[in-house]
């Protein structure tokens, strides 16, 4: 069984949802990024996102874009996120990791490569938020053979007539954007949030985690209550940002209040 | 996709998922996708109706003001002494540039389809002004994009699109030029699909854009075949544009792309010189990669990270390239060459001199190319060249690079 499946089965037992971070890779550079996974784990994470810095972000609002640019002009690429996984693994075996990002560094990387590199490094699954089933191909056939998971993006515009497509050969989890907009602007009102998730379970028995507009732990148990995943990226992106001596402690106080909030949903 | 050995054709990409060859296609995120789907699926039904196309005319014909002229430089040949050139005079169009052709058709879909906000990306703002002025004639509210660092060098064009009631939004992330706009318009079209239509200003972008843009675009083409049949009774031996994202190219190129006599040559914008890295020649000096929803052509490092474009032109400014150039160019059937900052300067200031006619920088590319090319070519060797858009707004940033202040 993959790490992902593994958490969320486990999970599932507990009755309780998955807390799922996001960060950017490197942000704001590889040795405190690499301490920032290693709390958000300590913190609470069930699953850890972490963003594939590129230059032209389109789905991503000004904070995750601005935790993006610390990264590259701190040196990271695609090799470096693939070090920083294998670093992270290697004092942590269990928490999954996926990947979300945008296709082209994968593309010059070169797809097949890039799958069996990222499956040695310990990565469990790939977001790749520009790569719609209709042009996935060239991606899925490496990932599957290499054993990662393909986590689908749906949205509010995704009707019913789309959804089978979308969550045909899903595998993981799926990811519900709640929101249509970018990352870290509006927030989702929760009867929306319920409405899909029940819809997308008509369609999928894969676990549903939800993002986009989650900025609070009272936010993110609300969508515990419904989903089976919160994912919280922004807010945490931008505690990265605001920096300062005591940004690793913010950074683990903010988490543990999200992943308290998360956790309090079900039980 | 080498040309269709079928219907032996280079005219009928893109496929059905928008592809042309291994370029194009719908690079989008999952909210814009249903969006995308519903844009090429209006435009199919408006492709195939006689009343889009008659009322298209009519504004083309009273609003624009075509055909544009097809206009023999005589003393631009004369000093030249080759090729005989010849101006598709698309400068003179209403709005001063191609863009018009364009945005007429666009705005004309997002009627059809009931849209009731337009938002669209500007680089040199000569699209920014035909979106704003589209919006004005049929009353739509218009938001522009536009990077602060153009905002800057084309402040005539910014004052114009807010004259003409377009909100301008100045965009201060990446390189503050037109690949960031891109990705603002795309951010603020995510955020309001329900009742915004995001008029893309060049053949790029997801499908169907590349191939809807090529369509309003080539009425150039269109024009200029029956025109020089009229001038010369044949067809052109050399047609050549600018490119920047490749829009006033491809109209010109497409309707010529069947017949193998006619030479076709798109012109990028070597910035200071393809090997100091400093230019936007994405088709001579890029690799191939995904961007702004469609592969193609990309200025970028080894990690896929976009590198920022540099060009005295603000509308050549850009790291991509139109999907269908990407693909003529590995089929072989255009050849793309490049002109120099330094280059084009010359050639606005010739062209100026010697035509009376102020060129804007983007075809003083494809003119510099023709001044380097015709003096070797015979004197009935017959070149089109499109003058897609007019130098007024540029006046201030060549004062610039010769010194003289305004």
């Amino acid at each position: 069984m993959s790490r992902i499946a593994a958490r969320f089965s486990a999970l599932q037992e507990a009755g309780r949802a998955a807390f799922i971070p996001f960060v950017s890779g490197g942000d704001p550079d590889f040795d405190t990024s690499l301490a920032i996974l290693r709390r958000l784990a300590d913190a609470g994470a069930d699953l850890i996102e972490i963003g594939v810095s590129f230059t032209d972000p389109m789905a991503d609002g000004p904070t995750v874009q601005a935790g993006g640019a610390r990264a590259l002009a701190a040196g990271m690429n695609m090799n470096r996120i693939l070090d920083l996984v294998r670093a992270f693994r290697a004092e942590d075996d269990e928490m999954p990791i996926v990947l979300m990002g945008y296709f082209n560094p994968i593309y010059r990387y070169g797809a097949e490569r890039f799958a069996v590199d990222a499956k040695a490094a310990g990565v469990d699954g790939l977001i790749t938020v520009d790569l719609p089933p209709e042009e996935e191909e060239e991606l899925r056939g490496p990932a599957e053979r290499a054993g990662l998971d393909l986590v689908r993006l749906v949205a509010p515009t995704t009707d019913e007539d789309r959804l089978p497509l979308v969550l045909q050969r899903a595998s993981g989890f799926v990811y519900y954007v709640s929101i249509a907009g970018i990352t870290g602007t509006r927030s989702p009102t929760m009867v929306d949030v319920e409405f899909a998730v029940a819809r997308l379970r008509r369609f999928t028995d894969l676990p549903v985690a939800v993002g986009f507009g989650i900025n609070t732990a009272e936010q993110a148990g609300a969508v515990a209550g419904v989903a089976d995943g919160a994912v919280v990226g922004s807010v945490i992106v931008r505690e990265i940002g605001a920096g300062g001596p005591d940004m690793l402690e913010r950074v683990s106080a903010l988490a543990g209040a999200l992943a308290g909030g998360v956790a309090g949903a079900r039980t | 996709m080498s040309p269709d050995t079928a219907a032996n054709s280079y005219r009928t990409g893109p496929d059905e998922r928008g592809h042309f060859g291994l370029y194009g296609g719908r690079y989008v995120a999952e909210t814009l996708m249903p969006l995308i789907r519903e844009v090429g699926a209006a435009y199919e039904e408006a492709k195939n109706d006689p009343a889009f196309h008659e009322e298209m005319g009519r504004f083309h014909k009273h609003y624009t003001g075509r055909p544009s002229p097809l206009y023999f430089a005589e003393r631009l040949t004369e000093h030249l002494g080759g090729a005989k050139i010849y101006f598709k005079r698309d400068e003179l169009n209403h709005t001063g540039s191609h863009k018009i052709n364009n945005c007429l058709g666009q705005i004309l879909l997002a009627r059809r389809m009931g849209k009731t906000r337009i938002i669209a990306e500007t680089g040199a703002g000569q699209h920014g002004v035909a979106a704003a002025t589209v919006c004005a004639r049929f009353d739509l509210p218009c938001t522009v994009y536009m990077g602060s660092v153009d905002i800057d060098r084309q402040a005539p064009n910014v004052f114009r699109m807010r004259l003409l009631g377009a909100e301008v939004t100045a965009v201060e992330s990446g390189s503050r030029t037109l690949k960031d706009a891109l990705n603002e318009a795309l951010r603020d079209w995510v955020a309001n699909v329900h009742d915004t239509f995001y008029i893309i200003g060049t053949a790029a972008g997801p499908a169907p854009y590349p191939e809807m843009v090529r369509d309003f675009q080539c009425i150039i083409g269109d024009e200029v075949r029956t025109q020089i049949a009229e001038a010369e009774g044949r067809l052109p031996d050399t047609v050549v544009a600018c490119i920047g994202g490749g829009s006033n190219a491809i109209g010109l190129f497409h309707p010529f792309l069947d017949d193998p006599e006619v030479r076709i040559v798109g012109v990028e914008a070597a910035g200071h010189g393809l090997e100091s890295g400093a230019h936007a020649a994405s088709l001579t000096g890029g690799s191939p990669g995904v961007l702004h929803g469609n592969r193609t052509y990309l200025l970028q490092n080894d990690d896929g990270q976009i590198a920022d474009a540099h060009s005295i032109s603000a509308g050549l400014d850009y790291p991509g390239i139109g999907p269908e150039h990407a693909w003529l160019k590995d089929a072989g059937r255009a050849e793309y060459v490049s002109a120099t900052d330094a280059e084009a300067l010359e050639a606005f200031q010739l062209c100026a001199r010697l035509e009376g006619i102020i060129p804007a920088l983007e075809p003083a590319h494809a003119l510099a190319w023709v001044i380097r090319t015709a003096p070797d070519l015979p004197r009935d060797h017959i070149l089109v060249m499109n003058m897609c858009g007019r130098g007024d707004k540029d006046v201030f940033s060549v004062g610039e690079a010769l010194g003289i202040d305004l």
